[in-house]
């Protein structure tokens, strides 16, 4: 059931970004930008942990769930040091992203070629 | 030809106007709903598997997240994503696979103008914005949670 769950959740987040694209024949780096926004809004409004905690990965893989761990982080510092938490616990909960991201990103680009 | 052939003509590419993009874009949605799907269930097969050998499960998301970047960068750099990504539109590019699809194409793209100005610069020309954007977004956010409610 897992697996059904982040299926569906996955796949309707994708197709939402799809019929948005289709729709406002927007390119796809706004509608990425898009998504990962309203990811973080959804966040805010106590919507996207509740999904996680029913889709799993098929709420996290997708790019909202970076703009939700950014606001997780970002709140359970800020619920330490106040303020001063956004200015740490955004980037902490998201560095294995960025960091993967820079570094996968490089070695495949120096090692690839690209194809056609 | 009669004016009502004419008219006739041009009520049936009134109606083929009116179908053919709908038909388009409902395939292009239900493409992005499989393949998004798809790749989320493979995350979660790997998050099932992370979890299984015993760590947390905040460690164990960011831990898939990683292992679906690196699985995006290399079906990158081996040429396989930009046909997924032809196929499955945002059901591709929505995914982490996808942001990593995006950091991979360009700095492989413009190797040709140096491992500075090439790869370095332009490895971030989408994720770019993407990190800009959710950084200020969920920053608004944060302090609105923080002093608003």
């Amino acid at each position: 059931m897992p697996y059904v769950r982040a299926f569906v959740v996955g796949g309707l987040l994708c197709a939402i970004a799809q019929a948005a694209m289709d729709l406002t024949k927007a390119n796809p780096a706004i509608i990425m930008v898009s998504a990962v926004s309203m990811g973080a809004i959804l966040s805010g409004l106590g919507l996207y942990a509740p999904l996680v905690e029913f889709a799993g990965a098929g709420a996290t893989i997708p790019l909202p769930g970076f703009g939700h761990t950014l606001v997780t982080g970002m709140l359970e510092d800020a619920a330490q040091w106040g303020i001063f938490g956004i200015l740490t616990g955004g980037f902490k909960a998201v560095s294995a992203g960025l960091l993967s991201a820079v570094l996968f990103g490089y070695l495949m680009a120096v090692l690839f070629n690209p194809k056609g | 030809m009669t004016k009502a052939n004419i008219r006739e003509q041009e009520a049936y590419s009134v109606f083929l106007e009116d179908f053919r993009p709908k038909r388009a874009t409902l395939r292009n949605i239900v493409v992005a709903f499989l393949v998004g799907g798809l790749i989320c269930t493979i995350g979660q097969g790997v998050l099932t598997f992370i979890l299984s050998k015993g760590i947390p499960l905040k460690q164990a998301y960011v831990l898939t997240s990683s292992v679906m970047v690196f699985a995006g960068a290399l079906l990158t750099g081996l040429g396989v994503y930009d046909r997924i990504g032809s196929f499955g539109g945002m059901g591709a590019a929505l995914p982490i696979t996808g942001f990593a699809n995006s950091v991979v194409s360009p700095a492989m793209e413009y190797k040709r103008e140096g491992f500075v100005l090439g790869v370095g610069a332009k490895m971030f020309q989408v994720a770019g914005p993407v990190i800009v954007y959710a950084t200020l977004t969920a920053t608004i956010v944060s302090i609105i949670k923080l002093y608003v409610f």
